[in-house]
C-alpha cells in the first residue's frame, strides 16, 4: 500500500512536470492545449474504470462473490469522478479554441451518456440500499450500460452527421516530446487509479467487517 | 411457448376488465401532446421536426407510465410468487410480460396516431405502413429494457421513480433512430441517413432483446 502511494506520488509528479514543463507548447493552441495531457489521462482512467465494471458485473452475476461486487463498485465511483473531470477538463480547453464550453458533436454526446449511466448506476446501488440481492441489479445495469454505449455513440452520429476530430490541434504527427509526455501522464493516472481503487476497495471491505461484528455483538 | 401466451393473455384478460392501464397511458399520451402544443408556439416551418420528436416523447413517457404499473400490478396481488413458483424457465416469464407490455404500448400508439394526423395536420395514407413499422420496432426495444428494468425498480426504494431514471439514458438510440426514421417517413422526404437509423433500431432490438431476456432471471428472485 505504501509501495502504490508513493508510486502514485511520483507518477503525478512527473505528469505535472511533463505536461507544463517538458512537453513544448504548441503552435496552434498555445498553452491552454497543456490541459490535453490531463484530459487524456482522465479519459483514460474512466475508460478502465468503466470495462473493470463491465467484466465485474458480469463476473459478480456468474459467481456471486462479494469481491466482484465490491470491485464494480469502487470502480463505478472513481470511473464517475474522472468522467466528471474528463468533461470538466475538456470543457476549460474548448473555450478559448472552439470558442464555446460545449457541443453536441457525437463524443461528447456520448461522454455525457457515459457520465448519466454510471451515476444511474451509483443511485441505483444507494437505492437498492446496501442489500446484496440488490447488488444484482447493480450488476444488471452495469452490463446493459456498457452494451448500450456503442449504440448510444452511433445515434449521436446520427443526429449531427460529422464528428470534428477532438484532438486536431496536435495535426497529422505529434511531436515525440509531447508523446512522451502524454505517455507519462498516462502511467501517472493509472498509478492513482490503482491507488484510490485499492483505498476504496479497502474501506468497503472494512465497512463489511464492521457490520458483521455489529452483527455479532447484537446476536448474543 | 403455450406458457408464453399464457402470461399474456392473463395480462390482456386483466386489463380488459380494469382498463386501467390503458387509459391512463392514453390519458397522459394525449396530455403531453397537448402540453407541448401550449409549450410552443406552431408555426408550420416547425412542425416537420418538432412533430415526430413529440410522437415519440408522448409514447415513451406513457410506455415508462403502463410499464411501472403492470409489474406494480403484480406486485400488489403477490401474483409474482404464484409465477416464479410455477415450473418455467425465467426467460418464459420474460418474453411473456414483455409481449404484454409491447401490446399495450403498441395499442396506445395506435389510438395516439389518428389523435396525431388531426392535431398536426398530416396525411398519413402514404406512410401508415413504414410508420407502424418503426413503431413496432421502437416499441419491441422499449420493452424489452422496460420490462427488465421494471423489475428491478419495484423493489428498491425508490419504486416507480427509478424506473424512468433507468429506462431514458439506456434508450436513448431507440428514441433518436425512431425520432429520424419517423420524420422522413412523415415528410416523405428520404433520409439520407435512413439506413443507419434502422440499423441503430433493429441492432438495438436484438441486442438488448437477447441480453435482458439472458439477465431477466438474475433480478426476478424473490
Amino acid at each position: 500500500m505504501r509501495i502504490l502511494t508513493g508510486l502514485a506520488f511520483v507518477g503525478i509528479v512527473a505528469s505535472l512536470y511533463a505536461a507544463f514543463i517538458y512537453a513544448p507548447t504548441e503552435a496552434v493552441m498555445g498553452p491552454v492545449q497543456r490541459i490535453f495531457y490531463f484530459h487524456m489521462g482522465t479519459v483514460w482512467v474512466a475508460t478502465i474504470a468503466f470495462i473493470i465494471v463491465f467484466i465485474s458485473s458480469i463476473q459478480y452475476l456468474r459467481k456471486e462473490s462479494r469481491f466482484w461486487d465490491v470491485l464494480a463498485l469502487s470502480s463505478a465511483e472513481i470511473g464517475v469522478l474522472f468522467i466528471t473531470l474528463t468533461i470538466i477538463t475538456g470543457s476549460i480547453w474548448a473555450k478559448p479554441v472552439w470558442g464555446t464550453w460545449w457541443t453536441w458533436d457525437p463524443q461528447l454526446t456520448t461522454t455525457f451518456v457515459l457520465w448519466i449511466l454510471y451515476v444511474v448506476y451509483l443511485i441505483l446501488r444507494s437505492s437498492a440500499g446496501g442489500d446484496p440481492r440488490k447488488a444484482k441489479y447493480a450488476a444488471v445495469f452495469g452490463i446493459i450500460a456498457f452494451l448500450d454505449l456503442p449504440l448510444v455513440y452511433a445515434s449521436a452520429r446520427l443526429m449531427r452527421g460529422i464528428s470534428p476530430v477532438v484532438f486536431g490541434g496536435s495535426g497529422g504527427g505529434i511531436a515525440p516530446e509531447m508523446m512522451v509526455a502524454l505517455l507519462v501522464n498516462l502511467v501517472g493516472f493509472t498509478l492513482l487509479f490503482l491507488l484510490l481503487l485499492k483505498q476504496r476497495i479497502d474501506i468497503e471491505r472494512m465497512t463489511d467487517e464492521l457490520s458483521k461484528l455489529k452483527l455479532e455483538e447484537a446476536s448474543q | 411457448m403455450r406458457k408464453i401466451w399464457a402470461i399474456v393473455w392473463k395480462d390482456i384478460i386483466t386489463e380488459l376488465r380494469t382498463k386501467e392501464l390503458l387509459s391512463s397511458m392514453l390519458t397522459f399520451a394525449l396530455l403531453i401532446i397537448v402540453i407541448f402544443n401550449f409549450a410552443f408556439d406552431f408555426s408550420s416551418e416547425l412542425i416537420p421536426t418538432a412533430a415526430p420528436a413529440i410522437l415519440w416523447v408522448a409514447f415513451t413517457f406513457a410506455g415508462v407510465l403502463g410499464l411501472g404499473r403492470s409489474f406494480a400490478l403484480e406486485k400488489e396481488g403477490n401474483s409474482i410468487l404464484g409465477i416464479l413458483l410455477t415450473p418455467t424457465d425465467r426467460t418464459i416469464i420474460f418474453l411473456g410480460k414483455m409481449i404484454s407490455n409491447a401490446i399495450f404500448v403498441f395499442i396506445v400508439a395506435l389510438l395516439i396516431l389518428p389523435m396525431f394526423v388531426l392535431f398536426f395536420n398530416y396525411g398519413l395514407s402514404r406512410s401508415l405502413m413504414p410508420l407502424l413499422l418503426i413503431v413496432f420496432l421502437g416499441t419491441i426495444g422499449f420493452a424489452a429494457v422496460g420490462t427488465l428494468f421494471s423489475a428491478m425498480a419495484l423493489n428498491t426504494k425508490l419504486r416507480e421513480v427509478l424506473l424512468p431514471i433507468l429506462i431514458f439514458p439506456i434508450i436513448i438510440p431507440v428514441i433518436v433512430s425512431s425520432v429520424k426514421l419517423s420524420g422522413a417517413v412523415l415528410s416523405g422526404n428520404p433520409m439520407s441517413r435512413a439506413g443507419s437509423a434502422l440499423q441503430v433500431l433493429v441492432s438495438f432490438d436484438i441486442i438488448f432483446l437477447v441480453i435482458c431476456a439472458v439477465v431477466f432471471e438474475y433480478v426476478i428472485e424473490e
